[in-house]
């Protein structure tokens, strides 16, 4: 990506975050698999995530832990107190898909600051298929504590008008927490891509009187400024949506998987 | 461009630019109300600051959803249509 002849930025050159991800591959299996960004990304996560877990998990020792055990307790205790504190200790199986979920969102929005890769949750099917699981898990358990009848009954709860509301407000469920991470993450790329292009143009306008060809096509305002809203984009909006989905999670599962001293006294 | 696709564009520009000033306004004065309760809260009771921080930043991030709401439907009607 480099400025025309003329020094300055075409309109759609410097565009590549405005645009949803490209396909990169297609393989030729049931009629065409596409293999897009998105997809890239989010396996180069996972192998970041499996390599980092291979790699804390080395030699633990009871007697003797090394730092990297160290960091590792650590990580986990705090996975697991949250996990307790929002859902309770019945549902602390639950911490590795917390886990697992909050790692992939973090991991596959950061690897966007690269920018050689786009971040994979800046793609609606990523989060939507995370919501989804987030919403199935929801009714397996709703329908396992109370018979399907009962859960079907639950729509039409306060009175039978609510129902049409109760379904809208179910579906919209999945919708809102998808839009939510989807949203801040491709916002906050075409914020960045809209700032580049800015800094682009303020500095073409501003070295133009150098009448060197080399050194005016140098944008020489894109240094260090988009730094400080990157830290905003990326790193704090990427970690506290990481944090929103998975405790979103928490506690719609946690919701719908009450202890079961307290549903034998509801019931 | 035929005028009927250029008021569409129009159109478009102009919805994308309402949506997203219009929806900017509810999300602030939520954000605002929500960081300024959690301030008076530190303040009376500074020792329980660390949870309504994390607390804070958590009610921040759900009542800015509906602003990307609104950002989301913007970029629909610039990039989609």
């Amino acid at each position: 990506m480099s400025p025309d002849s003329d020094g300055t930025w075409e309109r759609g050159e410097f565009q590549n975050g405005m645009n949803g991800p490209k396909i990169l591959w297609t393989i030729p299996v049931f009629g065409g698999v596409t293999i897009t960004e998105t997809t890239l990304t989010s396996w180069i996560a996972m192998a970041i995530i499996m390599i980092a877990a291979w790699f804390l998990s080395r030699n633990l020792s009871v007697d003797k832990p090394s730092k990297r055990q160290i960091v590792l307790e650590k990580i986990i205790g705090m996975l697991y107190g949250m996990v307790e504190g929002t859902m309770g200790k019945h549902n602390l199986h639950f911490a590795p898909y917390i886990g697992a979920l909050f790692a992939s969102s973090i991991v596959g929005t950061l690897l966007g600051m690269t920018n050689i890769l786009r971040p994979a949750t800046a793609d609606l099917n990523t989060t939507l298929a995370w919501a989804l699981a987030t919403t199935a898990l929801t009714w397996f358990f709703s329908i396992k504590n109370s018979g399907f009848l009962a859960w079907l009954k639950s729509f039409a709860e306060p009175v039978a008008v609510m129902t049409p509301m109760n379904i809208i407000s179910e579906i919209a469920n999945p919708i809102s927490m998808s839009f939510r991470h989807f949203g801040n993450i491709a916002g906050g790329l075409v914020m960045t891509t809209l700032l580049y292009q800015a800094l682009a143009a303020l500095s073409a306008f501003v070295l133009q009187w150098i009448p060197v060809k080399l050194i005016n096509t140098i944008p020489i305002f894109q240094l260090g400024i988009p730094a400080f809203l990157s830290i905003y984009f990326d790193l704090f909006s990427g970690f506290v949506q990481a944090l929103v989905i998975s405790m979103l999670t928490m506690v719609y599962v946690g919701g719908a998987n009450p202890p079961k001293e307290e549903s034998a006294e509801n019931t | 461009m035929e005028m009927a696709d250029a008021i569409v564009k129009a159109a478009c520009a102009l919805g994308a630019g309402l949506s997203m000033g219009l929806g900017a306004i509810g999300p602030g004065i939520g954000e605002g109300n929500v960081v300024g309760k959690a301030l008076e809260g530190m303040a009376r009771q500074p020792e329980m600051s660390g949870t309504l921080r994390s607390t804070m930043i958590l009610g921040v991030a759900m009542c800015e959803s509906t602003g990307i709401y609104s950002l989301v439907i913007a970029l629909l009607l610039l990039f989609v249509f």
